[in-house]
């Protein structure tokens, strides 16, 4: 495959060569970000006929959604805050689904990950604080790994079903959660909200300077960086990619498809992990049932939307997290149910899907088939 | 925080042509005088607005205040215990310029109005719950809760009267402290008519699990439980699967009457517009707002719903008694001799704890005749 693509090219010798080099690339690039931004739009419109027939303006609607996502300094940090959970869950399911895995069970490894963090962080009371915080960093995405990982494995060695197993592994996850904050993780002073002892404070993560969002943002970030650069860039993301397409093949070529499946699902849990640990030491304090907010089940979401590539995870949470932002202000302003953002988000998530089977259709993004001056390259 | 980006022509022709009440620029000082004329008041709940439970009580108490001369009220729901809470508690304070919050579910309030309340000293916040601290938590912040078990007690005594297998079943969503006090209080309003009545409970384990929460319903049904109550956030599921089957059903937070008129007996309701009126006259008047707010029938914080068509004579006589007890004052409805169903004392001959006993709130039993375990 590697030969085939490398062949392909114009020799560099040819007339006109770089206006054309330079078109050919744009075009190439340009089908992954037109056909999404189409589906958005489309699927917007949908929603404005949905908000019509209800008798409430669209106008208003997107003016509220820009206002209170997107349009003020107050509201982009909102939604930035909002979106970084959402990185480290998207990575839980983009990056299974590089290999062909289907794992909705991020959800499972945050709570736990959370868990794990605040044991750790009142276990290690009194040591310094840039010792105790990488330890809950590091307790989080090990039992993060550990729980996805295994499913992984069951899939692999087992040949059990990840999407089932990994969603029964999120039930079991809450309940474990559960059962360790009501009992032996418990503070006791925390009569009617079960939680674990709170974290001293040294060991909190504080914001990004100048700003109200927590370094979370900058950790998810760094993982989506991280895992383009893993699946684009490296012989492991290679790999993977091949183990993805076709399973079979990729071992016959004798890539160890076992080590990559157990591999990338233990990062992938990892990664949920941590953001369970941001959870508890950026904003809640403690570990408690707050923990299972969902945003696991969000990370799928976005995941899918930026078809599971790490780099358009970083805009697609931004985009969920406005939405989230100015779900509130709509609610308030326009006198509409919290569902209608649900509304909303099912419709993105539909229309961006189905704009899956628009890939390869347009000449345009494809110069092997532009009219003009294919004779040239035969 | 100045809005900059927000104050063009066209935000403002376009805010105030849809009627919003806008005051962007100072968010941070909602107290100014330019907007004292009006007084916005934001209510946040946790789930939906229509739950037939814990938040429709809650939302019921807020429409109260709708109309009001001089008072907006903004009210955001399913607003999870994250960040999220927090952003929203700015948002209302920022964006609609409130000066008075409700956040009104229990997870709210550490850390995320206990933050909120620290950045904006200005701003008034007050907790349902009851658990705010004069040592520990700032002025500005506050909570209010009522004492409910009484209610509980009073649908035991109904349903005491109602069942016929002398089993009674509770769904209960977690075993903390309140939720035992209300479990209790129902057996024993029950024993009050006849001490031979037992009662189940099953914890679904969270607040809001409808499939378990039917599931719960079901096992009590089939192992001969003829009246049903509980406690978790909606109680919709509950009620509906209870009936459905040709149990009683005993409600909780607000009146769960239109889901099942027949088999529906009397409820345990907050009356949550009491609080939120007298908070909202002494804002009014230009009166502090008191810190620590509690109460129970007797100050209508708590009320019951309307005698269903199935109570019985003796139901409703012995219920009217009780009631009227209760709200001379000073009904206890933990009082001793009386063991847990473990066999230890919990309350000594001649012991007594009336609804306000700080004992109360940290109770880790279930009294003899329950079943069930606290773990």
């Amino acid at each position: 495959m590697a030969e085939i693509t490398s062949g392909s090219l114009a020799p560099a010798a040819l007339a006109a060569p770089r206006a054309r080099g330079i078109l050919e690339w744009i075009a190439r690039r340009s089908e992954a970000l037109v056909i999404p931004l189409a589906a958005l739009i489309a699927g917007l419109g949908v929603f404005s006929l949905f908000l019509a027939a209800l008798g409430k303006s669209p106008g208003q609607f997107f003016e509220l959604m820009w206002r209170g996502g997107f349009g003020s300094w107050f509201s982009l940090q909102n939604s930035l805050q909002r979106a970084s959970p959402l990185l480290l869950a998207a990575l839980c399911v983009a990056l299974p689904a590089r290999l062909g895995l289907v794992v909705i069970g991020g959800e499972g490894a945050i709570v736990l990950g959370g868990t794990a963090a605040a044991a750790v962080g009142y276990w290690l009371t009194g040591a310094p604080a840039f010792l105790v915080i990488p330890a809950m960093g590091l307790a989080a995405m090990a039992i993060g790994a550990l729980w996805i990982g295994s499913i992984g494995w069951l899939r692999h060695a087992r040949a059990v079903n990840e999407t089932i197993s990994s969603l029964l592994m999120a039930y079991i996850a809450i309940a474990l959660m559960n059962h360790l904050v009501e009992g032996p993780l418990r503070d006791p002073a925390s009569l009617n909200k079960p939680s674990t002892h709170p974290l001293a404070a040294a060991y909190r993560i504080g914001n990004i300077p100048g700003t109200e969002v927590h370094w979370g943002l900058v950790l998810g970030i760094i993982a989506c960086v991280f895992s383009w650069v893993l699946i684009e860039k490296t012989r492991w993301g290679f790999a993977a990619r091949i183990a993805g397409g076709n399973v079979r093949a990729a071992q016959i070529q004798g890539l160890a498809v076992g080590p990559l499946i157990v591999g990338f699902t233990a990062l992938a849990g990892s990664f949920a992990g941590l953001a369970g640990m941001v959870e508890v030491a950026a904003v809640q304090g403690s570990a408690n049932a707050s923990l299972a907010a969902g945003y696991g089940y969000t990370g799928i979401l976005v995941a899918f939307l930026a078809r599971q590539n790490p780099l358009a995870i970083i805009p697609v949470s931004l985009l969920l997290g406005g939405i989230a932002a100015a779900g509130g202000l709509i609610q308030r302003r326009m006198d509409l149910p919290d569902a209608t953002v649900l509304v909303l988000q099912g419709m993105l998530f539909i229309t961006i899907l189905l704009s899956d089977t628009f890939y390869g259709r347009f000449k345009i993004f494809d110069p092997d088939r532009w009219s003009w001056g294919w004779k040239e390259r035969a | 925080m100045t809005q900059k980006f927000q104050l063009t022509r066209r935000t403002l022709l376009k805010a105030s042509a849809s009627g919003a009440a806008l005051g962007l620029a100072s968010g941070s000082l909602p107290l100014t005088p330019a907007r004292a004329a009006t007084t916005t008041i934001g209510f946040i709940y946790v789930g939906p607005k229509d739950d037939y439970g814990y938040n429709q009580a809650h939302a019921e108490g807020a429409a109260t205040l709708k109309g009001m001369p001089g008072i907006t009220i903004v009210e955001e729901e399913n607003v999870p215990e994250t960040v999220d809470v927090q952003k929203t508690m700015e948002s209302m304070i920022n964006l609609d310029g409130a000066s008075l919050l409700f956040p009104t579910s229990f997870g709210y309030f550490d850390p995320h109005m206990l933050a909120m309340a620290a950045k904006f000293p200005s701003v008034q916040f007050r907790h349902c719950g009851g658990l705010w601290d004069k040592a520990k938590h700032p002025m500005n912040a506050g909570s209010y809760f009522g004492y409910i078990g009484m209610g509980q007690y009073l649908n035991g005594i109904v349903a005491g009267h109602t069942t016929k297998s002398k089993k009674l079943g509770f769904v209960a969503a977690k075993p903390i402290p309140q939720v035992l006090l209300n479990i209790n209080s129902f057996l024993l309003g029950a024993r009050a008519v006849d001490p031979a009545i037992t009662a189940q409970v099953i914890f679904t384990g969270e607040w809001s699990l409808a499939v378990k929460e039917a599931e719960a319903t079901n096992a009590l049904v089939d192992q001969g439980a003829d009246v049903i109550t509980c406690h978790v956030d909606s109680p919709k599921v509950v009620v509906q699967t209870a009936a459905g089957r040709g149990a009683f059903v005993c409600g909780y937070h607000a009146n769960q009457a239109p889901l099942a008129p027949a088999k529906y007996l009397t409820g345990a309701e907050w009356n949550w517009s009491t609080v939120y009126k007298m908070f909202v006259a002494k804002l009014q008047a230009g009166e502090p707002l008191p810190n620590f707010v509690r109460g129970g029938l007797a100050e209508n914080f708590v009320k019951m719903s309307a005698l269903g068509p199935a109570v019985n004579e003796a139901a409703r006589k012995q219920f009217e008694a009780t009631k009227a007890e209760m709200m001379k004052g000073g009904f206890a409805v933990i009082k001793g001799p009386l063991k847990s169903n473990k066999g230890e004392v919990v309350a000594k001959a001649g012991q007594s704890f009336p609804e306000t006993a700080i004992e109360l709130e940290s109770m880790n039993y279930l009294v003899e005749g329950v079943m069930g375990s606290t773990s």
